[in-house]
């Protein structure tokens, strides 16, 4: 109540919207009560923006909230994570909300998590987090994948839950252990062990045996490359930088940029949603290990990546191998208020895309932004923090040079105007995945809170989220601020 | 089989580019106040805009009339590529697009090559597929570049190379893969980016900082070490001569010249070798084979165009009735191309063994890496297998496939009428029955037309489309342009008993069983076709189309043109038909044929039927000579006359029609073709001798006994 009644209290003429706001119950129609808040709060800056900045709420559809969100360290891959399990990380991530949060368990009603590569043992790793990280037993929780936008998939399954009414509650999250990937035996190996289980006897055995080859124990690695094209994500990075004719240089120097801000925010203290994770056996892990500001000169020596030997993509400009595990808390924004939690942000619309795997595999956000701004009714002039998705240097940059382009959007996108370009002033002004890692089924809750954390402590109303993944696919989500 | 892989090939062909390209060179060559920009893009339109090419090739050679002016041309594209090769400066050749014959040899003669990876980008030298040789020293610098036994075997075969194994090879240096879209048109964009690189590379050679040299592989190493040992070498060209003597039969005299030519410069030096190059280049494109192959050339792109303009409506759903051997085949070429097709039978089992034919045409070439699974997977989700009629009613084009029975075409025309909309074509894949006779009881004739397709359909590469009185221009042009779709060389002829295609081999056919019946041993006559060349045996043919396809044939024929289709007693393939003999399908015909066994036997129990109907032999027109030209005469007059009754439009197509659908020896150029070169008169003294023997069928056709009196008339002016 407190921070509702503020502006109130300093109103130098009592408006008859917000004398009749201030008598309202708490559980009135959200749309009702978010409108004068903002229309009290300009009053209260005195005009100090011209501009009038509508909310998002939609009628009759319940107002969801981000209520906290924190994520562990995210280190690289193969460093003091190395030895856990992912449902061991999503656990740290889920003790980590909760301590933050101080939610009671039996309240959250579902858990999701989002993760790529699964481990096979805990194909459901949110349960098995879940379960492990003290939840009741009788919360049910699923796992979602969806590329590197699988914790946004979760969030907005989340999102769906809460808006249709089906949940209050809502633990959202997403986990990547990189440091250790399921290898398999070949397929005849695998079917070569399939029939030894069903030989009955030990002729049958034997013969079996007999079938078997050297080579069957050549193992089979998880895919890294895309597997409609076969081709891996870096290459499709770099040609799709040399189709937008990024230089290398260009992507060094955004890449610099990355790690630089990325430096800053840590130092500053603004990466708040980080907890710290005590590794079994190892320290207390309490921040990132991958920022690394180099210097251009540096970065100029380093080889090609993946097109040798003339291509643009290198170790520095691509984000790294991450392990880490994110976690948030939604809920429906009367059952937050009722609870006394003071949301940090909005959830409000959202638009998934998909495009040509193979020549357009991480051009997502261009496409997604344009689409969830119209749905919104916003323009790029209304969003205060942009937060991206930093796969590679090059990709942000081809997004950039799409987004800027009038012939793309002619060609490609069926529009008539270009999209036009985020300032870069509001881009990813904490690092993004460059500098910060890439665990790919969590960046999606490090977007938001990033944005959300953004907001409040820049100010600003509304921030975009964007993320390009594999297969083509895209994703875009507006966060509101919440009203302080 | 040279001549086989000859005709797949040629529709790539784009040959002597340097000869047109001296201008370009000669002028920035030698200019030295601006830098010669160190890019040659090598792209199929890239290059006629660059080198500013005016004289296309046919006219070229056309003003070349001796050996000598041919051999001179030769001479000069050897000079100035060997311009490219000393310059100071480095040149990288980009090749983006076919760079195939002069272009393939410019590009070698440069310091460095970088291809883009494209399916598109192929590289080779076709030249022998003309019945010619690299003039340019391409038959000097390749056995260099990449060793003398894959050299030979690029100009032997004429095959094109995939920018990828290209790089294996040695051939190109570089790599770069094609762009998707950015700011500009993914293939403007794709060239410029090629060019960036290629001015990377060409700068980093000036500056000595890439090495041109390549490192080669263990294999590569050891079969450069032992091509150094004379003995080895000797061996190397004794084993390919012989094969190229087994194969061409020594009908085809270019590939023995490029061994000469490339043993000349080997073991004499290179000067020895370019002027042997350059002679007997000159030598080559004078010869009949080679003015044969050029004459296909020609008429296959004539052949790949539509010349009934573009269709009102394109097609984009086919539908196809009867999933047999045909059916499906069709079915595969049509949903590789992007077409939504539907393939109906009336019998699970049946349509299964289509669907798995589609399916197994595709897997194969996944085996190649000509596809990759997924794309073969989205491929074949084009094809929906079905028993009823669902689905119709989008169709565009329906093809039936059904038995060659015209009450079950009539039926089946009937059912589909009552479901397809309007606009849709009905075409029907007959190889004998006359499409008017099908379309007789279709509501709208004008829509009915024929398209006949050879087998197995996705090998070969002809499509007769027939047009009855009826067809509209529009059906036709539709009809065309799905066969152009679908990647067929095509001639389009006049409703009649057998087309063209059928009806010219049916004559041939017919003496194929009276020259058995003489007791011409099937083994015997295989070899006398053979060497012809005719890439299949006739016996082998008979066991390859059916026996009773055959014999169909033969008494429909038989009935219409009377006598003049005679000749060998049509019992033979009744006998044949009664016991199960119906050729490779049945596993027993002239041959025996058995799983996984290469080797051919004949099979002995015709023995008894050949005994009981055996004719004498005529010993005045049975020497080998004169089996050849019985069975080719007939087959020249019968398309003449196709010709003289208009079945047939031009003497192109009549041409076409016979090497790629029916092996007319390609060496020939085709029935016209083969008239003009080898003489009409000559070709009527030979009918005349032979109608002296056994009567009427061997009578010459009007129009061509009028090329035999005036010498001056030519079916090729």
């Amino acid at each position: 109540m407190t921070i509702l009644t503020y502006p109130f209290k300093n109103l130098p003429t009592a408006s008859k919207w917000a004398l009749r706001f201030s008598i309202r119950p708490l559980s009135c129609s959200s749309q009702l009560r978010a409108a004068p808040v903002v229309f009290v709060f300009k009053l209260y800056l005195k005009a100090v923006q011209t501009k009038t900045k509508k909310t998002l709420a939609k009628p009759n559809i319940r107002n969801v909230v981000v209520v906290d969100g924190v994520r562990t360290p995210f280190l690289l891959s193969g460093t003091s994570y190395k030895d856990l399990m992912p449902h061991d990380l999503a656990r740290a991530a889920l003790t980590g909300l909760l301590h933050r949060t101080s939610v009671p368990k039996e309240v959250v009603d579902y858990i999701i998590f989002g993760t790529v590569i699964q481990e096979v043992k805990t194909s459901n790793v949110a349960r098995e987090a879940a379960l492990g990280a003290g939840f009741s037993d009788k919360t049910p929780a699923h796992t979602v994948t969806m590329a590197c936008i699988s914790a946004n998939q979760a969030m907005t399954t989340g999102v769906g839950l809460i808006a249709s009414g089906q949940c209050d509650v809502i633990v959202a999250g997403g986990v990547e252990l990189m440091s250790d990937v399921p290898i398999r035996h070949s397929r005849k190996m695998r079917k070569l062990m399939l029939d030894l289980n069903k030989a009955k006897s030990m002729g049958q055995r034997l013969s079996l045996i007999s079938k078997f080859r050297f080579n069957f124990l050549a193992p089979e690695l998880p895919a890294v490359s895309e597997f409609s094209t076969s081709e891996t994500m870096g290459h499709s990075a770099d040609r799709l930088a040399a189709a937008f004719a990024v230089s290398r240089l260009e992507q060094d120097e955004y890449a610099l940029r990355s790690h630089s801000l990325a430096k800053k925010a840590q130092d500053e203290g603004l990466l708040s949603d980080v907890v710290p994770f005590k590794v079994p056996g190892k320290d207390t892990v309490t921040k990132d290990n991958g920022i690394r500001p180099s210097s251009l000169e540096q970065m100029a020596k380093l080889k090609p990546a993946f097109i040798k030997p003339y291509g643009t993509v290198t170790a520095a400009n691509s984000s790294f191998l991450t392990d880490g595990a994110s976690a948030m808390l939604i809920m429906a924004e009367e059952k937050a208020l009722a609870m006394g939690y003071k949301p940090k942000a909005y959830l409000r619309d959202f638009m998934y895309v998909s495009q040509d795997p193979k020549d357009q595999l991480l051009l997502g956000p261009t496409y997604a932004t344009p689409k969830v701004l119209e749905k919104a009714g916003l323009t790029m002039n209304d969003i205060d923090a942009f937060e991206f998705h930093e796969a590679f240097s090059g990709q942000i940059l081809a997004n950039f040079k799409a987004m800027d382009s009038d012939w793309f959007a002619e060609n490609y996108m069926g529009r008539k105007t270009k999209v036009g370009l985020p300032p870069l002033e509001k881009f990813n002004n904490w690092g993004g995945s460059l500098s910060l890692g890439h665990p790919f089924g969590a960046t999606g809750c490090r977007l938001v809170m990033a944005a959300a954390n953004r907001l409040r402590k820049e100010g600003g109303q509304y921030g975009l989220v964007a993320a390009c993944a594999a297969g083509g696919q895209g994703h875009a989500m507006i966060v509101e601020a919440y009203p302080k | 089989m040279v001549a086989c892989r000859a005709i797949g090939i040629l529709s790539r062909f784009s040959a002597f580019r340097i000869l047109r390209s001296r201008g370009y060179i000669c002028r920035n060559f030698t200019g030295s106040s601006a830098l010669l920009k160190p890019i040659l893009t090598m792209e199929s339109k890239g290059m006629w805009q660059l080198f500013e090419l005016t004289l296309p090739i046919q006219s070229m050679l056309a003003a070349c009339k001796t050996l000598q002016e041919v051999t001179q041309l030769s001479q000069e594209a050897q000079r100035i590529v060997e311009k490219l090769e000393k310059s100071t400066k480095p040149i990288v050749a980009a090749i983006n697009g076919s760079c195939l014959g002069g272009g393939l040899e410019v590009a070698i003669s440069c310091q460095y090559r970088i291809a883009t990876k494209d399916r598109k980008t192929v590289l080779g030298t076709p030249e022998v597929l003309l019945g010619a040789l690299p003039g340019a020293g391409g038959t000097q610098r390749l056995p260099k570049m990449v060793g003398v036994p894959a050299a030979l075997d690029m100009m032997l075969t004429g095959r094109s190379i995939r920018a990828d194994r290209a790089k294996k090879m040695g051939l190109v240096d570089q790599l770069v893969e094609p762009l998707g879209p950015g700011l500009k048109p993914p293939e403007e964009r794709t060239i410029e980016y090629l060019e960036e690189v290629a001015i990377t590379f060409a700068k980093g050679l000036a500056d000595k900082k890439i090495s041109p040299k390549r490192d080669k592989g263990l294999v590569e190493k050891l079969t450069a070490y032992a091509m150094t040992i004379p003995f080895v070498r000797q061996q190397v060209y004794k084993k390919v001569e012989e094969k190229v003597r087994k194969q061409t039969k020594g009908l085809y005299p270019a590939p023995l010249k490029i061994i000469d030519v490339v043993k000349t410069g080997i073991e004499q030096g290179s000067d020895a070798g370019y002027l042997c190059e350059s002679q007997k280049f000159g030598e080559l494109v004078m010869t009949k084979e080679s003015k044969a192959l050029m004459g296909l050339y020609h008429g296959q792109v004539l052949c790949k165009k539509n010349k009934f303009g573009a269709p009102q409506k394109d097609v984009k759903h086919l539908a196809i009735l009867g999933a047999g051997l045909m059916g499906a085949g069709i079915a595969q070429v049509s949903v590789d191309k992007g077409l939504k097709t539907i393939l109906k039978d009336a019998t699970l089992t049946a349509l299964d063994r289509g669907q798995q034919q589609v399916f197994k045409g595709l897997n194969d070439k996944v085996k190649k890496k000509a596809l990759t699974s997924f794309e073969r997977d989205s491929i074949f989700s084009n094809l929906t297998g079905q028993l009823d009629y669902q689905g119709f009613e989008k169709a565009d084009m329906v093809i039936e496939a059904v038995f060659e029975d015209l009450s079950l075409k009539h039926r089946v025309l009937k059912e589909v009428e009552a479901v397809i909309p309007d606009h849709c074509i009905f075409a029907s894949n007959t190889s004998a029955l006359p499409i008017s006779e099908i379309a007789a009881v279709s509501k709208r004739p004008e829509k009915v037309i024929g398209m006949h397709y050879f087998s197995p359909v996705d090998k070969m590469q002809l499509l007769e489309i027939i047009t009855t009185e009826k067809t509209s221009k529009d059906t036709s042009a539709s009809a065309v342009a799905v066969g152009l779709k679908q990647g067929k060389v095509i001639i389009v002829v006049k409703d009649g008993p057998g087309f063209y295609t059928t009806r010219c081999l049916a004559p041939m056919m017919s003496e194929v069983i009276r020259i058995l019946q003489e007791g011409v041993d099937p083994k015997k006559l295989d070899s006398l076709t053979t060497s012809f060349g005719f890439p299949v045996g006739a016996a082998t043919l008979v066991d390859e189309v059916g026996v009773d396809v055959a014999k169909h044939v033969a008494e429909d024929l038989g009935k219409v043109f009377g006598e003049r289709f005679g000749g060998g007693n049509p019992e033979l393939l009744t006998q044949m038909v009664s016991k199960g003999f119906l050729g490779r399908k049945s596993g027993k015909g002239f041959y025996i044929y058995q799983e996984g066994v290469k080797r051919k036997d004949l099979n002995s129990d015709m023995d008894s039927i050949l005994a009981s109907l055996k004719l004498p032999p005529k010993s005045e027109v049975s020497s080998d000579e004169d089996i050849q030209f019985r069975l080719v005469t007939r087959f020249v007059n019968e398309a003449v006359m196709c010709l003289q009754e208009g079945i047939l439009a031009t003497p192109a197509e009549g041409d076409i029609g016979a090497v790629f659908g029916l092996g007319f020896p390609p060496c020939l150029g085709g029935p016209f073709r083969f008239v003009d070169l080898y003489g009409a008169q000559k070709i009527v003294d030979r009918l005349k001798k032979y109608e002296a023997a056994y009567g009427k069928q061997f009578t010459p056709c009007q129009l061509l006994a009028d090329h035999a009196n005036s010498p001056n008339k030519k079916f090729y002016q």
